[in-house]
C-alpha cells in the first residue's frame, strides 16, 4: 500500500488498518530486534527514574551519606580492601558481556553448539553475579542497613540501595532464565531455518543489564 | 518488515570483540582505581563520568551493534533518553531547595 492511497475503512477496523499499513521506517531491522530495543528504551527510563530519585534524596539530606568505599569493603586474607566486592562483580558482568558478544558472533556463523555453550557460560557468570549480590545484601542487612535507616549515616541510603540493586539483580536473574531457555533451544536446532538473530536479541537484553550496571557502579558506588 | 532473509547477518572479526572486552576491563580498573586512590572533588567526579561514558559507549556501539545500524534507527532509540537531562535538572533544583530549607529549619 503506498502512502497516498485514500483510507477505505472507518471505525475500529480503520484504526487497525492504519496501524498495520506497512510503512516501515526501520529498514533492515526485524520486528523482534526493534521491539527489544524499544523495551530497553522504556527500561532505561525506569532505571533513570531510580537513579534520579537517588540523586534527589542524596541532595536533600543534611545527614552525611555513608562512605560506600568503606561500607562495601571486605577483609580478604587479613587485607582490608575498599569496594573490592563491587569491583569483582563489575568484572564478572563485563566478562559475561564478552562471552555473550562471542555467542552472537558464533550464532551468525551458524556454529550453533558454540553459540549455545557461550550463552550458557554467560548465564553462569550471571548466576555468580546474583550470588555475590545476595552475599552483599546479607552482609548489609546483618550490619543493620534497612530501607528506613542504617547505622552509617543518611537513612535514605538503605532505600536507594535495596531499590536500585534489587531491581538490577532482578533483571540479571530474568536474563539468566532468558539466556538458558534460548541457549537450550539453539542447542536443539530450533533456529536452523529462521536464522540466529534470536541470539543477538537475547544479547541486546544482556548487554543492557551490563550497561545499567556501568551507571549504577558510577553513581551509587563510586560517587 | 519481512526482509530478514535479504539482510546480511552481521559478521565482524572476533578479534574486535576481544579488543573491546579488554578495553572495558581496563576502563573498569581505572574507575575502581579512582576509588582505591581516594581521589576527591572535581577530579573524582569528572573521572567517574569519563570512564562511565566511555564504557557505556563501547557497550552500546560494539556489543549492541549500534554503529552498524541505520541512522533512522539509532536516533529513534538513542535520542529519547536525552529527556532525562531535563528531569535531572528539575530534580536537582528541587532537591537543593529542599536541602536549603532543611538546613534553615532543622539544621
Amino acid at each position: 500500500m503506498d502512502n497516498t492511497s485514500q483510507p477505505t475503512t472507518s471505525g475500529m477496523n480503520g484504526l487497525i488498518e492504519d496501524w498495520v499499513s506497512d510503512k516501515d521506517a526501520f529498514k533492515n531491522v526485524s520486528w523482534g530486534k526493534t521491539m527489544m530495543w524499544i523495551f530497553l528504551l522504556s527500561d532505561t527510563f525506569i532505571f533513570s527514574c531510580f537513579l534520579v530519585g537517588y540523586m534527589s534524596v542524596r541532595m536533600t539530606t543534611d545527614v552525611p551519606w555513608p562512605n560506600t568505599s568503606e561500607v562495601f569493603a571486605l577483609t580478604i586474607a587479613g587485607e582490608h580492601i575498599p569496594l573490592i566486592l563491587i569491583a569483582i562483580m563489575t568484572f564478572v558482568l563485563i566478562t559475561s558481556s564478552g562471552t555473550m558478544a562471542m555467542a552472537v558472533n558464533c550464532g551468525y556463523r551458524r556454529q550453533r553448539k558454540q553459540a549455545a555453550i557461550l550463552m550458557l557460560v554467560t548465564a553462569v557468570f550471571g548466576v555468580c553475579f546474583v550470588g555475590m549480590q545476595a552475599f552483599e545484601w546479607t552482609k548489609l542487612i546483618e550490619e543493620g542497613v534497612r530501607p528506613w535507616g542504617n547505622p552509617m549515616g543518611a537513612p535514605q541510603f538503605g532505600a536507594a540501595f535495596f531499590m536500585i540493586t534489587g531491581f538490577h539483580g532482578f533483571h540479571v536473574s530474568i536474563g539468566v532464565i532468558y539466556l538458558t531457555v534460548v541457549a537450550l533451544k539453539v542447542l536443539r536446532g530450533d533456529y536452523e531455518e529462521r536464522g540466529y538473530e534470536i541470539v543477538e536479541i537475547t544479547g541486546l537484553y544482556w548487554h543492557f543489564v551490563d550497561l545499567v550496571w556501568v551507571f549504577i557502579f558510577a553513581f551509587f558506588y563510586l560517587w | 518488515m519481512q526482509n530478514n532473509t535479504n539482510t546480511q547477518p552481521q559478521q565482524h572479526p572476533i578479534s574486535l570483540y576481544f579488543k573491546v572486552w579488554g578495553l572495558l576491563f581496563v576502563l573498569s580498573s581505572f574507575s575502581y582505581l579512582v576509588d582505591y586512590l581516594q581521589l576527591q572533588g572535581i577530579l573524582r567526579w569528572s573521572l567517574i563520568l569519563v570512564f562511565m561514558f566511555l564504557k557505556a559507549g563501547l557497550i552500546i556501539a560494539v556489543f549492541m551493534h549500534m554503529v552498524w545500524e541505520r541512522i533512522a534507527f539509532t536516533l529513534a532509540i538513542l535520542s529519547p533518553p536525552l529527556c532525562i537531562l531535563v528531569l535531572i535538572a528539575l530534580m536537582a533544583s528541587e532537591a537543593s531547595y529542599t536541602n536549603l530549607n532543611r538546613l534553615i529549619f532543622f539544621g
